[in-house]
């Protein structure tokens, strides 16, 4: 058991033929992801690493029965690859691409919203993976452990340091989700965090968080109401200067609004165990899990 | 990318915004040209710097003498303007606005921005305007006023109404509001704007509204369809060493420390600078190398941070996805042979091709010293600069 993806969920890529497509269809593949084909407009009917070649979503989905897709097309053209997927009955969408204009995504999520079904992760996100079954993105599979902690989080390579960790003292993950760095993205730390509370095989969920917006002063109201399992975070940022934008479009400190420290004390006040180092997240798990 | 209040009031005026007379001058001729054309009452003479808080600063004089304006404009040009958001070490001023005096009767605030919390582009207001919104709204939430508008309808007229009505304006005056917030809203979406600020926004003696400054900033990710724009970047804004670094493709921002530090990826770099900080060390910058990080890539990030004089050691903290540890490895010997570092360097390599990485460092015969966890390689980096301080 996990959460999104699993052994069974049937994934295409899109920007199938591309570079970057090419490179992480291929570690997805070696990783035992139950990919089935691809999309590049114009070579379909091909086939690339040994998998059919799609013109268009929809004909993927007829043709393949898919229901997640990885994202791998330039920004310019990735809010309308995600729409193209939705469209098409997708209901898993991960999107890697970074750097897409806020007033697409601000128009897409609103067109989203229309189909409940639909769960978008990222964009600029390193995917979703639940170890020893599927890997929907960049993230380095042979970190990975099938394990009991779920961990959410809004960076990538933070992430694969959560992982280790978890890895390290033997808890390894049940599923791990990178929800992204932009300000506006799609599945958020609170659909993550109800989805591993339902989750049987999840029994600690790591929250890694980071400066700008108030997405962790929300899921610190949500896990105080509704989470039971033990939550660790730890917030990137304590250091970082207002006004700048730390690399990730939403990591920034506007209005005096979004420091890690008011994140910190919302989610203490929610029983959240935080912790201050980022090397600590592992041990402080191992510690609530007993 | 921000710009220059010159600039944002040129947008303002193809958008049909009422704004003072006014030119940029980059010279004392130009300025005292442009004050001839622009005669009134007297003029304002506004230093163009992306730093808020230049009133106080005083990058902002009055004058009602063509003299004295010459002596206004020869103390800004060329010196560097101080305001309490520019930094400690200021920002160029090589070009200055000269406008006509416009007196008001009362000073208002418009901004628009986007809510990211709630998805939509929020039009905020005040009766307080002219001084720091920020502080309005931290000690009179009462006297901000904000409707949010849902990108797929777009502004319409009982926003502009809601607006009018709370400002306490007059029916003319409300009427001018909704064409100057109609006007804004298409300003920000052809433009892919991420906030303008009006502040102030005044009554005329007249009663009409104009627009007397003007913030603008554009979505750093919508610039390649925005090709005019991009061109108004002010590079002398920004640190010279966080534009060096963009034209990498690497993301720096300059800090006070003396612990520099490379890592991939943004939050990985932030708590790098935090865990940093929690051993009792203080970082001199954020460096983020990316994703597709090249050995030329990491040779240069080393490059630009040893370049920084206060470093008293560098932490390379890499955690490798995409990112072969092998080729960041061959990166940094590249660079610390090229350029020559005269402080110890800490190196965390984790993830893909790791031993091979490490294997390189060793056989290198570089002074490199190596730490297994981020824990370790905080300990030995904050050490290693006390120890050469």
């Amino acid at each position: 058991m996990a959460i999104l993806v699993d052994k069974g969920t049937k994934a295409i890529c899109q920007g199938f033929t591309g570079q970057q497509g090419t490179f992480h269809s291929q570690q997805a593949l070696d990783y035992g992801t139950q990919l089935v084909g691809g999309v590049t407009p114009g070579r379909g009917g091909t086939r690339h690493l040994g998998l059919p070649v799609f013109n268009t979503v929809d004909e993927a989905v007829r043709e393949t029965g898919a229901d997640a897709s990885m994202i791998y097309v330039p920004a310019a053209f990735a809010t309308e690859a995600i729409a193209e997927a939705a469209e098409a009955g997708i209901q898993i969408i991960v999107c890697i691409t970074e750097g897409i204009p806020l007033l697409d995504m601000l128009k897409l999520k609103a067109s989203l919203a229309q189909y409940h079904d639909v769960k978008l992760i990222g964009p600029n996100c390193p995917g979703v993976i639940t170890p020893g079954e599927c890997k929907l993105g960049i993230m380095p599979g042979d970190i990975h452990m099938p394990g009991s902690v779920g961990i959410v989080s809004r960076s990538g390579t933070l992430t694969y340091e959560a992982v280790h960790q978890t890895t390290r003292c033997g808890l390894g993950q049940s599923t791990c989700v990178g929800i992204g760095g932009d300000p506006i993205h799609g599945t958020s730390f609170i659909d993550c965090l109800a989805l591993f509370e339902q989750d049987p095989h999840t029994k600690g969920i790591i929250l890694v968080g980071e400066i700008g917006g108030t997405a962790e002063e929300d899921a610190a109201k949500y896990i105080k109401a509704n989470v039971m399992k033990p939550v660790v975070a730890y917030i990137a940022g304590v250091t970082a200067p207002p006004g700048k934008r730390m690399g990730h479009a939403g990591a920034i400190i506007a209005g005096g609004k979004g420091t890690a420290e008011d994140k910190y004390t919302a989610l203490e006040v929610a029983s959240v165990l935080t912790v201050r180092s980022p090397a600590d997240m592992g041990a402080r798990m191992q510690e609530a899990l007993g | 990318m921000k710009l220059h209040e010159y600039q944002s009031k040129q947008l303002f005026r193809e958008y049909g915004i009422p704004v003072p007379l006014g030119k940029p001058a980059r010279s004392i001729r130009e300025a005292l040209h442009y004050a001839k054309e622009v005669e009134g009452q007297g003029w304002v003479v506004k230093a163009q710097v992306h730093a808020g808080g230049r009133g106080k600063a005083g990058g902002i004089k009055v004058t009602r003498s063509l003299e004295e304006l010459e002596d206004i404009v020869r103390g800004m040009l060329g010196t560097r303007l101080i305001t309490n958001q520019s930094g400690a070490s200021g920002q160029p001023v090589s070009c200055v606005l000269v406008e006509a005096i416009t007196p008001s009767v009362c000073e208002l605030y418009l901004g628009l921005v986007i809510d990211g919390a709630c998805r939509r582009i929020a039009v905020i207001a005040s009766t307080a305007g002219g001084v720091d919104i920020e502080e309005v709204a931290a000690r009179q939430p009462d006297k901000i006023y904000t409707v949010t508008v849902d990108p797929t309808l777009g502004l319409k007229g009982f926003h502009c109404r809601r607006v009018g009505f709370s400002l306490g304006l007059d029916e003319k005056q409300r009427k001018q509001l909704s064409q100057i917030m109609d006007a804004l809203y298409r300003l920000f979406i052809d433009k892919d704007l991420t906030q303008i600020e009006i502040n102030p926004l005044i009554v005329t003696e007249g009663g009409d509204l104009e627009a007397l400054d003007a913030k603008i900033k554009i979505d750093d990710n919508a610039l390649f369809r925005q090709p005019d724009l991009a061109q108004w970047r002010d590079p002398t804004q920004e640190d010279p060493k966080e534009s060096a670094a963009k034209r990498f493709d690497l993301n720096y921002v300059a800090l006070d420390g003396d612990i520099a530090c490379m890592v991939n990826g943004a939050g990985l770099a932030m708590a790098t600078m935090d865990i940093i900080k929690l051993h009792g060390g203080e970082p001199a910058n954020f460096l983020d190398v990316g994703g597709n990080t090249t050995t030329e890539k990491v040779s240069e990030a080393f490059k630009l941070i040893v370049s920084d004089r206060q470093v008293r050691a560098i932490l390379v903290n890499i955690f490798g996805g995409i990112v072969r540890c092998d080729l960041v490895a061959e990166g940094i010997i590249k660079a610390v042979q090229q350029v020559g570092v005269g402080v110890p360097v800490v190196v965390r390599l984790e993830g893909t091709s790791v031993e091979l990485g490490r294997e390189f460092l060793t056989q290198s015969g570089l002074p490199i010293i190596t730490a297994h966890d981020l824990a370790e390689a905080a300990q030995k980096v904050v050490d290693a600069a006390r120890a050469s301080r």
